[in-house]
């Protein structure tokens, strides 16, 4: 953009809705799990190079900051999911009333979060698997 | 395929780009991607705690090669598209809003290539 026209104030102004923001963190939870769609590919490549290039990436998903990435793309799975299926109830047409709007918005964080923890408990604890 | 009129295609007229077909093929693929999704995440789930054996055992099962190469080439087709609106959003810069996109799918596109190579080497090998 080369022009210096003034915009109209947003982010500045507008009052935090929910709406907005769940709508930014689909988008941010897709980018996130493209970026994690590499780690993937990395893993399955690895196991198919063999056991040592396997183990390097074991050992890096192991560590901290590994197990801070499988969190956050756990969580990022799950919302992405779940918001997902919010979108294409939109999509079909169904759900644009503001009340509906909201319900299924905190439906999808209720569900997101239980999935994520689940999930998490299971593979932390060596629940039932 | 085209989804003009005959009209619409002589005239030359209306939108320049193919935005149905981006917009189905983002939900055609989500769709695919709720069961192949949920079923590579509990599989995962039950490796996380597994030897590199029981891996490769895994990979070795025929339908899970075919569900794996599926599940890789859906994701990478709906993470570019994806992506794809994001730079058209906030990359103005012409030269390097296509730059980006071209190396966004070469990238998808080589992972998605390598991913599928290794998910049918590991099935049909020792």
């Amino acid at each position: 953009m080369a022009d210096n026209r003034p915009l109209s104030p947003h982010l500045g102004i507008y009052r935090w809705q929910i709406t907005m923001t769940m709508s930014i963190l689909h988008r941010a939870t897709g980018v996130a799990l493209a970026v994690g769609s590499i780690a993937l590919v990395w893993w399955l490549v690895a196991a198919g190079i063999g056991p040592d290039a396997f183990d390097t990436v074991h050992r890096f998903l192991s560590s901290g900051f590994g197990q801070f990435l499988l969190i956050g793309w756990t969580f990022s799975l799950f919302y992405h999911l779940c918001n997902g299926v919010r979108h294409l109830a939109w999509d079909a047409g169904w759900g644009f009333q503001i009340k509906t709007f909201y319900i299924t918005g905190y439906a999808v964080w209720v569900v997101a979060l239980a999935l994520t923890a689940g999930t998490l408990w299971v593979a932390y604890s060596g629940g039932a698997a | 395929m085209s989804f003009r009129t005959p009209l619409g295609q002589v005239t030359g007229l209306g939108s320049a780009r193919s935005g149905t077909s981006h917009w189905w093929g983002q939900r055609v693929s989500a769709l695919g991607l709720i069961p192949l999704t949920l079923w590579f995440a509990g599989s995962v789930l039950q490796l996380s705690r597994a030897d590199y054996v029981t891996v490769i055992v895994w990979l070795h099962t025929p339908w899970v090669a075919v569900l794996l190469s599926l599940f890789l080439v859906t994701l990478l087709y709906h993470a570019y598209l994806g992506v794809q609106v994001v730079i058209e959003d906030y990359v103005h810069t012409e030269w390097l809003k296509i730059a980006s996109l071209l190396v966004i799918k070469f990238t998808c596109i080589l992972l998605g290539a390598a991913g599928v190579f290794t998910a049918l080497r590991v099935a049909f090998g020792a």
